[in-house]
């Protein structure tokens, strides 16, 4: 009964899931965590970035701070009616707290990791900056695999402005801290801890005259404050970030790429497919989600839909003689007919957007072995029921 | 909405925000506008939305009555260092944009200032009349952004005591607070995590920004299919006596059509509640844009899309 993603959860430790916004990324890496744990066992963590907040709520990490929870098995029990073989664990990403974490970790003394802490610009840069959310992103996923408690992570990336950047995050992170150009504008700082101007060598003179021009020398004095004490924890964030990198490139490591079949998200979807081959990642599966059902697209249903129309003053009067066929809602003959012509326009208007799903569909280029399909849901996903109905096309569609 | 001088168009990902960006620059043209539309996050969507091919940042013809320019912040900053500081820069590139990347990374604002700033600088002399375009339409950054966008002269006047950076933020902020000229709108969809953001946005603008709030545009709005009474007739048609009957003159297949009508009945009261809850913590003018069941994205789409908007804002 074991479909391809069950094979590819079997053998792999962490599911990266990556696609653009309002593809029901977050819904899905918690619901590829719900089957494995319901149907493979093991304990498997959902770090899940920015979820709705009902869905935080019943995954219970409503608004906390970088703490994994369980979901108890009673809750995934009622959900999928049996028993989970494993536990399920969910745990938020808090931007904030994971770098104050890093810094405590690396920085050689309380003084230096407070000095940082304190620095305005740090609390600018971890709170308001997308990339340093891609980076930390990772860099939790890495301390989270390390701690040696997870059989399966299955991570949802941040929302960013292009799908790829958080590949990118931990290999620019250790070229920025490793950078000639850090180097460069700390150096008049660091000799005499005076700005001795004279210092300078003739490639870093334009770049300060620039700079002290645009940005008034108080604000870089501050920048440069700032990176001579980020500079103490250059070796530990240079190695860790180089270890995240290879963890990404690890043979347990792979990558779930979601979509809706519609054109914007499917063209990044294929971008971050192209994305991933390029960087020689491992490209696991491929989610379509809130794919309008087959039926839309059936043959002998078009047909129905357009006999409703058709005909629906004959069928709209003979619903309405016909008291054994429903009674006083079927009553009048005219209603009826507006009824049927409603339906029947409605189905058109979906088969339209169906018809072009199943276009984009085979349009589709290169794609991963596993493809799995999940129709859209009636209502939002919102509790573990919803995730169990998705678990359930994911684990059985191949 | 027309009569501005700035307007931001911003969303959560996905719901449409550079279609209703488009949408309102064809709009502004049929009342007689001349528009520069600028990409924030330059995806090459946003001509292609009108028409045309992708554009740089150099702004180009993409539509009659309307040009387009992509933002590039390294091409800006040499556009104010030549311009503000007659700092020689051709044949620095090089050095530059490493410098330029580091600073960019490093200050926080810097980025945006330089996004901002070109906009406003372009608005400004739409004001004073010296430019080709009467209105600039911006399709900005999505909601997690934009507010570090639209603030950041507000953060760069706060982080830099002097230097010409903060000289320049007087203006941008005078600009970007003016009612009759700048408008913000909200994009979003009646689906949970874009009302959601729009409503957090809306809190965030009013206490963090001092720009001017718009309309919340609603796109995807799905039509609402019966009355009452006209659902219960089709709850009886969906049971198995009358179903069978209708089934054994239209074919097989009539429980599926059946089916279907139910979904978009059900979608539509899932988006329902989503709205009921905007609307009870928003307090601006919502416009409702329906869900394009015939066009897939493209000029033909935000035609209509613009038709639909002028009808909601009674143009």
């Amino acid at each position: 009964m074991s479909s391809d993603l069950d094979q590819l959860l079997a053998a792999k430790e962490i599911v990266v899931c990556c696609g653009s916004g309002g593809v029901g990324k977050t819904s899905v890496a918690a619901a590829i965590g719900l089957g494995a744990a319901a149907r493979l066992g093991g304990r498997v963590l959902v770090l899940t970035v920015d979820p709705a907040r009902r869905l935080a709520t019943a995954l219970g990490v409503g608004g906390l701070g970088n703490i994994e929870r369980q979901v108890p098995p009673e809750v995934i029990q009622a959900a999928t009616g049996a028993a989970p073989r494993g536990e399920l664990w969910a745990a938020m990403l808090d931007t904030k707290q994971s770098w104050d974490q890093l810094v405590l970790r690396h920085a050689p003394d309380e003084i230096a990791a407070f000095r940082i802490l304190e620095n305005r610009l740090y609390t600018n840069l971890t709170a308001r900056f997308v990339q340093s959310h891609d980076y930390i992103a990772m860099e939790r996923l890495y301390e989270l695999h390390s701690s040696g408690q997870w059989d399966l992570i299955v991570i949802d990336t941040p929302p960013s402005a292009h799908a790829i950047d958080f590949l990118d995050a931990p290999a620019r992170m250790a070229d920025f801290f490793g950078g000639r150009l850090l180097r460069l504008l700390t150096l008049p700082y660091r000799v005499g801890g005076t700005r001795g101007s004279r210092m300078l060598n003739a490639a870093s003179k334009p770049f300060y005259s620039i700079a002290d021009r645009l940005l008034g020398s108080r604000l870089l004095e501050e920048i440069a404050e700032f990176f001579l004490n980020f500079q103490a924890m250059y070796d530990g964030f240079v190695e860790r970030a180089q270890a995240v990198e290879r963890l990404l490139h690890d043979r347990r490591t792979t990558f779930a790429v979601i979509t809706t079949l519609e054109a914007a998200p499917l063209n990044e979807a294929e971008s971050f497919i192209a994305a991933l081959v390029d960087r020689k990642l491992h490209l696991g599966a491929l989610v379509l989600n809130k794919v309008l059902p087959a039926y839309f697209v059936a043959p002998d249903v078009i047909n129905a839909a357009a006999h409703l129309s058709d005909d629906a003053d004959a069928m709209g009067a003979g619903l309405a003689a016909d008291a054994s066929l429903g009674g006083a809602p079927l009553a009048d003959a005219a209603r009826n007919a507006r009824v049927l012509r409603t339906v029947s326009e409605s189905f058109h208007n979906f088969a339209l957007v169906a018809a072009r799903e199943a276009e984009l569909r085979a349009e589709l280029g290169r794609v991963p072995d596993v493809v799995a399909t999940v129709p859209s849901a009636e209502s939002d996903i919102g509790d573990v029921q919803g995730l169990a109905w998705i678990a359930g096309h994911l684990l059985s569609t191949r | 909405m027309l009569d501005r001088r700035l307007l931001c168009f911003t969303g959560k990902g996905g719901v449409g925000k550079s279609t209703m960006a488009a949408a309102a620059a064809l709009l502004a043209v049929q009342h007689g506008k001349r528009v520069l539309v600028v990409e924030v996050d330059a995806k090459g969507a946003l001509p292609a939305l009108l028409g045309h091919a992708p554009v740089g940042y150099r702004p180009e013809t993409v539509a009659p009555g309307v040009r387009a320019m992509a933002m590039d912040t390294e091409q800006s900053l040499r556009e104010y260092l030549r311009l503000n500081l007659r700092v020689p820069v051709v044949g620095r590139i090089g050095p530059l944009a490493r410098a330029f990347d580091f600073v960019a990374t490093a200050a926080p604002g810097v980025k945006e200032i330089l996004t901002i700033g070109k906009i406003l600088w372009e608005v400004r002399a739409a004001i004073d009349g010296t430019a080709d375009h009467d209105l600039v339409i911006v399709d900005a950054a999505a909601t997690g952004h934009v507010v570090s966008q639209l603030g950041a002269p507000q953060s760069i006047r706060e982080l830099a005591d002097v230097g010409p950076l903060r000289s320049q933020t007087e203006w941008m902020i005078e600009l970007l607070s003016d009612p009759a000229i700048t408008e913000l709108n909200v994009v979003t969809t009646p689906e949970e995590m874009p009302v959601a953001e729009t409503i957090e946005l809306v809190a965030r603008v009013r206490s963090e920004l001092s720009v001017p709030l718009g309309s919340v545009i609603v796109n995807r709005v799905l039509p609402e299919l019966f009355t009452r009474a006209d659902e219960a007739a089709f709850e009886a048609m969906r049971a198995p006596a009358a179903s069978e009957w209708i089934a054994a003159r239209a074919g097989a297949g009539t429980a599926e059509v059946l089916d279907g009508a139910r979904l978009a009945v059900e979608l539509r009261r899932a988006r329902a509640e989503h709205l009921d809850a905007l609307r009870a913590a928003v307090d601006l003018p919502l416009l409702y844009v329906p869900y394009q069941f015939t066009a897939t994205p493209g000029l033909r789409m935000t035609t209509v899309i613009a038709e639909a908007l002028g009808e909601e804002l009674g143009l």
